[in-house]
This record gives structure tokens, C-alpha cells and sequence, in this order.
């Protein structure tokens, strides 16, 4: 058993310390909103929390999270009541498959958390590891530029 | 009276020789409008700076190309390189051929004061003077950018241009040596000069000079180790003229690894130069191999080290979808698998460490598509530290490294993973 720290509580999990956070995140918590892309930390589709910092979920193994607080997309809002940014990304119909959204949505989270109103050079450099293959990275933008700033979707 | 008038002679004579080891004229302005130079000069031009790799110190991150602005951070504080675009105001468009050529042979800018020697006027001062000229030619047909310089951050005592006068006298031997005959002599040609492998891969001492009697015995630079180039031979794996071609061609070598950290974006601009010059650097660094010393590769296996088990786990968590020698990718573009891999073997984990810490970026240019994530924020200093107990005992066959934690403390301490 390792205890894991999920959007606020404490998860026992019952997994090898090589699992890779991802599996035990779809897997075991049966949280699904963050996806697997590719497995190797290129596409960022596996993008989520850890102690402030977006991760690849795909290759970051279980043992290394430790008391850090993980926090995925499930923990940001819900259907009736979206976050900011969740609403944004919704106004801007920033997905077409949305296989990478929530990745996408995760990675723009952490920047906003430790820097609310972030210039136009920074978002670019910060979303650059994802990628989104419908190519609706201009809505994506949008919709984060919105929430940096400061107004509302 | 006598003795006054002695002494006067004395110190003005020392006066004489102080000013003229000091001073240097300044050279006159040209008018600010380059001298169209043909195609062909240009082209050769091209190449003779591909082959001094003059772009890498000379663009800034996401800055234009040749303007200057890169921060080299040296043991004295950080130098910021130069506009080198033709720009009469802020560059180099007000430079002569002559004035040129004084700054790469004898490390004096235009105006007369001293360049500092991270500027590797030491090795270019042996370029011959037709390269030079080649090279002023292709730079003063690039599109002029107002770029001005930005200052530097050294401490008062090294803000002194004059004394780099008598740096000078220790360390620089200039005038052209130009290339003797053969694939080797053009090699060295290549490498001493224009490339100046030197700079990176011989220790420096205390004042930033190239350790005498230690030519190519490996360094540490901007938080990497820069290997030795003459135990190349004596690798677990010799390096091949083959394989050092490829590694300086493509940045792949598949018995060795990929080119990552500073050597990157040497790989990338030695890329552009005809197949010949790398040949040529490649033979002239393998002429440079020390006869072997006793072989201490016998491997080792040592039962599960402490951080064995943990970094295994970590491994097939995080590193096993590439890294096994059975995962998919491994079959791609002539990935070694980390058994071969120079930074499991070498002496130190630096090299390991970064990888692992700042991963390896996506090419400027489509070509080789090496590329790994970076850990930073995924692992803490102890999963790297157990992480690399593994990969040196199940990889290199070695007893693990000693010392890693300061290395990882060094390497990561603008990030942001917990300790």
C-alpha cells in the first residue's frame, strides 16, 4: 500500500512503486481525465499537478510522488461549476478531439497558479511541451490569455 | 642626483613598456556600407563560420542569429557576447577587414580596447588570412539588427580591459598556422583554429588560460564535463573515425549516445559544414589519443548497493518506456542502448545528472529527433541519486559514483524539485 495525495485526499493505493502515476491515477482512482498520449513525456497529454508543478504523469513513477499533493483536472472544477479556466476553454471551444485538453488545461493551471498574469511570451514558452494534432493551439491560447488577464470568459 | 635621475629613467622607460603592452589604436571607421562581396566569398564565408561556430556564443536565446546578447557565464561573472551583424551603430558595420582581423588574431576590438578571451581569439589567430576575410564578408552580408551590447557582470578588478594585456602575453601565441598537408593536418587546422575544441575540452587554470601540458584532458563547462578527447580509444567502447563522424554530424553516435548540453548546438552547426571538414576533425582528434593506460573497465557486480531496489523502481517507471533495450524506441535512429551510453562510463555523473535534470530540448531543425523530457520536477534529489546507483551498476557495470548528491545539488539547484 502507498498513500497518495489526490486533489485533496488521501488515496491508499494498492500498486508497485514503478507505476507510473498515470496508470494509478486511470487505473486505480479511476480518474480519467488525464490521458495517455504517447508514454514518453512528448506529447503532454498525461500533464498534471504535482506540487505546483506540471508533470508527465506517463512517466512519473509512483514512488516519486511521496507526501507531494498531486492535483488533476477532476480537482479544478465540475460540469455545473467549471474554473475560470475550464469556463474559457469552453467559451473559446478550445477542443476538437480533446484528447490533449485536459493536459493542456493542467499545464496552463500551474503557470497561472505561480504567475496570474503571465505575458504572451511566457504562456507560448510554458504551453511549448504539449501538443495538440487537431491544431487548435489558437484557441487554447485564447482561452488562456483570457483567464491571465484577469477577465472573465 | 644621480640616483634621482636613474630613477626617473627607470620609471619612465617602465611607463614606456606598460603603455605599449597596454595600448592599442583605434582603427579608422569605414563608412558604414559594406563592400558587396560575391556569391562564392560569401558561400566560403558560410562555412569558415559554421567551422568557428561563431553563431552559438553570438545569439542570444531567441535572439536573432549573429546579434549578440548570450550570457557566457564564466568562473570571473557573466560576459555577454557581441552584435556581430553588420549595424554601423551597435555591430560590426562600421569595421574594417583590417580591424577584423586585429579582433581575431590579436583579440583587439576595433576602438583599441581588449576583447576578453572568452571570446577564443587564442585559437582563431590561427586562421589563415583568406578565412578570415571570407568570414568578414559573410558576416557583413547579414541584414543589419539593432542590437546594442548588453553589460557585462564582472566584478571591478576584471572590468579592467588593459591588464588582459598581460593575459595576453601568457597566453596568446598569434599569427596564422596554416594547414600542413593530409587529412590530419587539415583536421588540426579545423580543430585548433576556427573550432577551437580547445576552449571546452582543455582545463583552464585560475586565470581562464588553457592548462599547459593538459591539451584535451577534459573540463567542466557551463555545468557540464566536457570529455577528454584523448582517451577516445580507451573508451569501454573505442570511439571509431565512424562513429565520431556521425556523433559530429549528426549528434548521434550509435555506440556512444547523442550530443546534448554545450555540444548540441556544436553538433548542429558542424552539421552544415561538407562531410570532409568533419572527417578531417575526427581524424585529427583521434591522432591525439595518450597510449592506454591500464584498462580499469573489468566490470564489477556489486550486490544491490544501497538505492539499488529504488532506482530500479524508478527506472521502470520513468525511464523503461525508452531506455529498455526492448522498448520500441530503442529500435529508432541508431539509439545505443545506456549500456554504451558515455555518460554511464564516464568518471563523473555530471553529464547523467543533467540529462536526467534538464533533459535533452527538440532540435532548432528537423533532422535527428533526439529528444528526452526533462525530471526536474517529477523526481526529487534522491530518486535522481538512487536512479543513478542503478543505471551505473546494471548499465555501466561499475561500482556507483561517489559524490552525486553535491553534483545534483549543483546542477539542480535552480529547479525545483524537492531535495
Amino acid at each position: 500500500m502507498i498513500e497518495l495525495r489526490v486533489n485533496g485526499v488521501l488515496h491508499q493505493v494498492e500498486a508497485g512503486p514503478e507505476t507510473p502515476l498515470l496508470y494509478v491515477l486511470r487505473n486505480d482512482l479511476r480518474m480519467n481525465g488525464a490521458k495517455f498520449g504517447c508514454g514518453m513525456g512528448q506529447c503532454g497529454a498525461c500533464t498534471v499537478i504535482v506540487q505546483g508543478k506540471p508533470v508527465f504523469s506517463c512517466v512519473t513513477p509512483l514512488s516519486s510522488i511521496g507526501a507531494r499533493e498531486v492535483v488533476t483536472i477532476e480537482g479544478l472544477g465540475t460540469l455545473a461549476h467549471p474554473s475560470p479556466l475550464q469556463a474559457s476553454f469552453i467559451a473559446h471551444q478550445a477542443a476538437q478531439c480533446g484528447y490533449c485538453i485536459s493536459g493542456m488545461i493542467m499545464r496552463a493551471q500551474a503557470l497561472l497558479a505561480a504567475n496570474p498574469h503571465p505575458d504572451e511570451a511566457t504562456i507560448r514558452e510554458h504551453m511549448e511541451p504539449n501538443l495538440c494534432r487537431c491544431g487548435t493551439h489558437m484557441r487554447i491560447l485564447a482561452a488562456i490569455r483570457v483567464v491571465a488577464a484577469g477577465e472573465h470568459a | 642626483m644621480k640616483r634621482r635621475t636613474v630613477l626617473l629613467a627607470a620609471s619612465g622607460v617602465l611607463c614606456a613598456v606598460a603603455f605599449a603592452i597596454m595600448w592599442r589604436p583605434s582603427l579608422r571607421e569605414t563608412t558604414g556600407t559594406p563592400i558587396p562581396a560575391d556569391a562564392a566569398t560569401i558561400a566560403r564565408g558560410a562555412r569558415v563560420v559554421a567551422q568557428g561556430d561563431c553563431i552559438v556564443c553570438h545569439t542570444a536565446r531567441e535572439g536573432t542569429s549573429y546579434a549578440g546578447g548570450y550570457g557566457l557565464k564564466t568562473p570571473f561573472g557573466t560576459i555577454y557576447s557581441t552584435n556581430i551583424t553588420p549595424d554601423a551603430a551597435t555591430g560590426i558595420g562600421r569595421w574594417s577587414v583590417d580591424a577584423f582581423r586585429r579582433a581575431l588574431r590579436h583579440g583587439v576590438s576595433r576602438d583599441g580596447h581588449f576583447l576578453y578571451p572568452a571570446f577564443p581569439y587564442v585559437h582563431y589567430t590561427r586562421m589563415a588570412d583568406a578565412d578570415i576575410d571570407d568570414a568578414y564578408a559573410f558576416l557583413m552580408s547579414r541584414r543589419p539588427v539593432d542590437a546594442p551590447p548588453r553589460k557585462n557582470e564582472l566584478p571591478l578588478l576584471f572590468r579592467l580591459r588593459p591588464s588582459l594585456a598581460f593575459w595576453n602575453l601568457l597566453f596568446l601565441k598569434s599569427g596564422a598556422v596554416p594547414a600542413g598537408r593530409g587529412v590530419v593536418e587539415r583536421g588540426r587546422y579545423l580543430a585548433e583554429g576556427a573550432g577551437h575544441c580547445a576552449s571546452c575540452h582543455t582545463p583552464l587554470d585560475f586565470i581562464g588560460g588553457e592548462e599547459h601540458g593538459k591539451p584535451y584532458d577534459g573540463a567542466t563547462v557551463d555545468g557540464w564535463d566536457a570529455p577528454p578527447l584523448n582517451r577516445l580509444d580507451s573508451a569501454t567502447r573505442p570511439w571509431t573515425q565512424g562513429q565520431l563522424v556521425d556523433y559530429l554530424s549528426t549528434g548521434v553516435a550509435s555506440e556512444h549516445g547523442a550530443a546534448a548540453g554545450p555540444m548540441r548546438p556544436v553538433v548542429d552547426n558542424l552539421s552544415k559544414l561538407p562531410r570532409a571538414d568533419v572527417e578531417a576533425i575526427a581524424s585529427y582528434v583521434l591522432s591525439l589519443q595518450k597510449p592506454r593506460g591500464v584498462r580499469n573497465d573489468t566490470p564489477v557486480n556489486p550486490s544491490m548497493p544501497a538505492g539499488y531496489a529504488e532506482g530500479a523502481s524508478l527506472f521502470a517507471g520513468g525511464c523503461a518506456g525508452c531506455h529498455e533495450p526492448s522498448a520500441p524506441m530503442m529500435a529508432m535512429e541508431g539509439r545505443p542502448s545506456l549500456d554504451m551510453a558515455t555518460s554511464i562510463h564516464a568518471d563523473t555523473p555530471r553529464n547523467a545528472i543533467q540529462t536526467i535534470v534538464n533533459g535533452i530540448g527538440l532540435p532548432d531543425e528537423p533532422g535527428v529527433s533526439v529528444y528526452m523530457p526533462s525530471f526536474d520536477d517529477a523526481l526529487s534529489n534522491r530518486d535522481i541519486a538512487n536512479l543513478l546507483v542503478y543505471l551505473r551498476v546494471r548499465f555501466g557495470k561499475k561500482e556507483p559514483w561517489r559524490a552525486t548528491n553535491k553534483i545534483i545539488e549543483e546542477v539542480g539547484k535552480d529547479g525545483s524539485a524537492p531535495p
